[in-house]
């Protein structure tokens, strides 16, 4: 069975609130995908869709090429954290664990492992209602790791960590893919996935905004835009129109430059013996990107602070 | 997480034959691990068995023997009841005006009056006489007719075709069986004939309101009844009870001796009678029938006046039976308090998993919801069925004997029957954990759900024995889940014993068969319901 996610056409109505809108997209194997979006794109509905725990009213999704419910042992194809605080509060951790062990027809010994790998041995009989958020974050890792799956799906699991936390899930999540699994992680928070995610599936009112590899969206997002600092403005100007360039003249002596790569740029100067100071490519990081992407499609926006979902 | 080096292997997609079981022992191993759960089943328990054995009080019972006895308490005022053939303890005093039948034969009477005097059990009466101080009336079961039996010992076997104070004609035989013949009462100018036949183990009743027409009332297969019976007329009347609702949840409850009076003619023999001379005596007189044995017979022509006090029936618990007597099933009477220990663990084993959404997880486990609707079922009823036993079992053992120390008479059940109660409630309590799963599951609310399991299941329970109306109780013990509570009934309820029905005395309106049914059908009903809804619903 291949490690994949196909998510396709979902649609979905709560009431008068359309959640999903067409949703479709592909989790591939070997790589972390990073599902983005504001709080109420649809995240978390599509994730409820992809486990059978929310019927779509149009398209479907398939794991391994079949719907999730039809599995026998599900857990040992995908395995999901929705919610950390999903415990019941008085059930000791490996009672937690030990159940859904028990379920996928996974032995005690299992949990054992997982509940060693998520550091969590030393308080395993303690309540569950007592752990930290980030406690309940790493008990909930451990249970979707119980059954060695091959597709892992998380639903902000980054939400409550410390920053030592956070350290810790991104070497996680990258293990996993370098492993082969297929890794979905959700966020509404693009920071939290630099340097984690290897694909972006960008999403905002119920639909995908862009599905694409991170660099290629940094690229995008920074236009390929290049700035060059001269004394020689007009020679500069002649030197790359004649190369294609669009240019901006900013009026400081720096000419922002498009449609041409910065080492083009320098080669072109240099043969047009033009003198420059600097020459230097738009870096744009992943968070900036990722808000312009979904400017259009944020449904509440903060008046003070644009751009930014509550 | 520190994995080391898994390689992932694509799992084999098969059926998985085992995976009901997987669901079971998940939904048990969810149940454990909270502690809480565990130790409310533990309480229940407790409850079940401190209530049952310790709410009844202490019953101090005193009794004399004879005006210049020793005063004597607890067991040993326990009368020895008699035994009826079918194993069931029996009262058996009447005043019996007799024969002997040899082989087959019949006997036919004219009975022309049945009245009646009875009282109400004051004590300065009873001083002057037991029949000092009585009112002219005669009481519904007061009986005056044929009776043809295999002796005069308490407990016999027996056939009986009778008039009744208020419900007619009646064929009788071993105590627990009774079939309505002509309705109403006799009078001077509206008698009844009656009629007794013998062939073999076979007894016929017949009855008829003119003398040429006959019908028949019913028949009887006595076993092991000798060639030679005793047969004639007898008259008997129980003890006259009277029920007055009292205050909240009590019932004044007043009782005391009464007599019958029939008077009989026309008498006629078929067959071989070889003693020719009618002999009179009282049948059953003693402690266990007191009030009895002032019974006669008086003859003039062809007219004989029969005058008994007594009762030929079933003995049942309440306060027609001479001395204090409980049911098998008396010390399960804490029981719905552990029921509702029970129903809250049941409720929250589903609505728990609704408060934070775990639910989710349990669905992304097991995607069947019919499965784990199933599965938290069967693990409910499981977990309520043992609780249930054990809590019937150390009530009913340490129970029973307390109230035998007391005084008390405990009312002999057959074997089959001691288990059918005792499994009979613990499987009540299993579908009852079953059905508060299903409310759980519909409902998700906890606080709501508990409210209405309780309401639906164990309140009319306690409406019913506390203080509805007898009538308006009864309907409510047929209709809502509370109707399971009937499976622990022992005595049956037989109309023809006299006693106060109500479920507070342990008589419930269905048989228990009936009631366990009813309360199957709400499970049924609920599951479905729950079914319905988890598979409508998004998680």
């Amino acid at each position: 069975m291949e490690a994949t996610i196909e998510v396709t056409g979902l649609r979905k109505r709560f009431g008068s609130a359309l959640a999903l809108d067409r949703m479709s997209f592909t989790v591939q194997p070997g790589q972390v995908t990073g599902f983005v979006g504001p709080n109420g794109a649809g995240k978390s509905t599509t994730m409820r869709v992809i486990l059978g725990l929310d019927a779509p009213d149009e398209g479907h999704a398939l794991v391994g090429g079949r719907p999730y419910t039809s599995l026998p042992h599900p857990m040992r194809y995908l395995g999901s954290l929705l919610d950390a605080g999903a415990l019941q509060p008085s059930r000791p951790a490996r009672g937690h664990l030990l159940w859904l062990a028990y379920s996928q027809g996974l032995t005690a010994q299992r949990v054992d492992e997982v509940l060693e790998q998520a550091g969590l041995t030393d308080v395993a009989r303690r309540r569950a209602g007592g752990f930290s958020l980030g406690m309940r974050q790493r008990l909930g890792v451990a249970a979707a790791m119980l059954g060695d799956p091959l597709i892992l799906m998380l639903d902000e699991p980054f939400n409550g960590l410390d920053p030592e936390g956070i350290v810790w899930m991104r070497g996680f999540l990258r293990s996993l893919a370098r492993q082969g699994r297929a890794v979905l992680v959700s966020s509404h928070l693009m920071s939290e996935l630099e340097d984690t995610a290897d694909h972006l599936v960008v999403v905002g009112r119920g639909k995908v905004v862009a599905d694409t590899g991170v660099a290629a969206l940094l690229a995008t997002a920074a236009g390929g835009r290049v700035t060059v600092r001269t004394t020689a403005v007009p020679a500069a100007v002649t030197a790359l129109t004649r190369a294609g360039a669009t240019i901006t003249a900013n009026g400081n002596g720096t000419l922002t430059i498009s449609g041409l790569p910065a080492e083009r740029v320098i080669t072109m100067l240099s043969q047009a013996r033009v003198p420059f100071s600097e020459v230097s490519a738009h870096r744009v990081t992943l968070e900036q990107a990722y808000l312009d992407l979904t400017r259009d499609a944020v449904e509440f926006r903060a008046q003070a602070a644009p751009g930014v979902a509550s | 997480m520190n994995s080391g080096v898994i390689t992932p292997r694509p799992p084999e997609l098969r059926p998985d034959r085992v995976s009901f079981a997987r669901s079971l022992l998940a939904e048990w191993v969810k149940f454990r691990t909270v502690r809480g759960w565990v130790i409310a089943m533990i309480i229940a328990v407790l409850v079940t068995v401190f209530l049952g054995i310790f709410a009844a009080g202490n019953v101090n019972i005193g009794c004399q023997n004879g005006p210049n006895g020793p005063v004597l308490t607890g067991k040993a005022c326990v009368p020895n009841y008699p035994i009826g053939p079918g194993g069931e303890a029996v009262t058996d005093s009447y005043y019996f005006v007799r024969q002997q039948l040899a082989g087959n034969g019949s006997i036919t009477v004219r009975v022309t009056s049945l009245t009646g005097l009875h009282g109400a059990g004051n004590a300065q009466a009873a001083r002057q006489g037991p029949l000092a101080g009585m009112t002219k009336g005669v009481v519904p079961w007061a009986k005056g007719g044929l009776i043809l039996t295999s002796g005069t010992k308490p407990g016999s076997a027996y056939a009986a075709l009778m008039v009744t104070g208020g419900h007619g004609v009646r064929m009788e035989y071993d105590y627990t069986h009774d079939t309505a013949g002509l309705p109403g009462s006799v009078t001077a100018t509206s008698p009844r004939w009656l009629r007794l036949t013998r062939s073999g183990d076979t007894i016929a009743g017949y009855d008829s309101a003119d003398g040429r027409h006959w019908s028949l009332v019913g028949t009887a297969q006595l076993s092991g009844l000798p060639a030679t019976a005793q047969a004639g007329m007898f008259a008997t009347s129980p003890i006259y009870t009277v029920t007055t609702p009292g205050g909240i949840g009590t019932t004044s409850i007043q009782s005391g001796p009464s007599q019958a009076t029939a008077v009989f003619d026309d008498v006629s023999l078929r067959g071989s009678w070889p003693t020719k001379t009618w002999t009179g005596n009282n049948v059953g007189k003693g402690p266990a029938a007191p009030g009895t044995g002032f019974g006669y017979f008086r003859r003039s022509g062809s007219a004989f006046t029969v005058s008994g006090s007594g009762d030929i029936a079933p003995l049942v618990a309440g306060p027609g039976a001479a001395s204090p007597t409980s049911t098998f099933e008396q010390p399960l009477a804490g029981l719905f308090a552990g029921l509702i220990a029970i129903v809250v663990v049941a409720v929250m084993f589903f609505t728990a998993e609704y408060r934070r959404g775990l639910i989710r997880t349990t669905l992304a486990a097991d995607p069947r919801r019919g499965r784990v609707l199933a599965a938290k079922a069967v693990v409910a009823a499981a977990v309520a069925f043992a609780a249930g036993l054990v809590a019937a079992i150390l009530a009913i053992s340490i129970g029973l004997p307390r109230q035998r120390n007391q005084g008390s008479y405990v009312l002999p059940v057959s074997t089959l029957t001691e288990v059918r109660v005792i499994v009979g409630a613990a499987a009540m309590v299993a579908l009852v954990a079953v059905l508060a799963v299903a409310i759980g599951a519909m409902l998700r609310r906890s606080a709501a759900a508990v409210t209405v399991a309780i309401v639906v299941i164990v309140l009319p329970f306690l409406l019913a024995v506390t203080v509805l109306p007898a009538s308006a109780g009864a309907w409510l013990l047929r209709l809502t889940p509370a109707a399971g509570f009937a499976i622990e009934q022992s005595i049956p309820s037989y109309p023809q014993a006299t006693t106060v029905f109500s479920p507070a005395q342990g008589n419930y309106p269905l048989p228990p068969w009936v009631g366990f049914a009813v309360l199957c059908a709400w499970v049924i009903v609920a599951l479905a319901g729950a079914y319905a809804l988890l598979r409508r619903r998004d998680a």
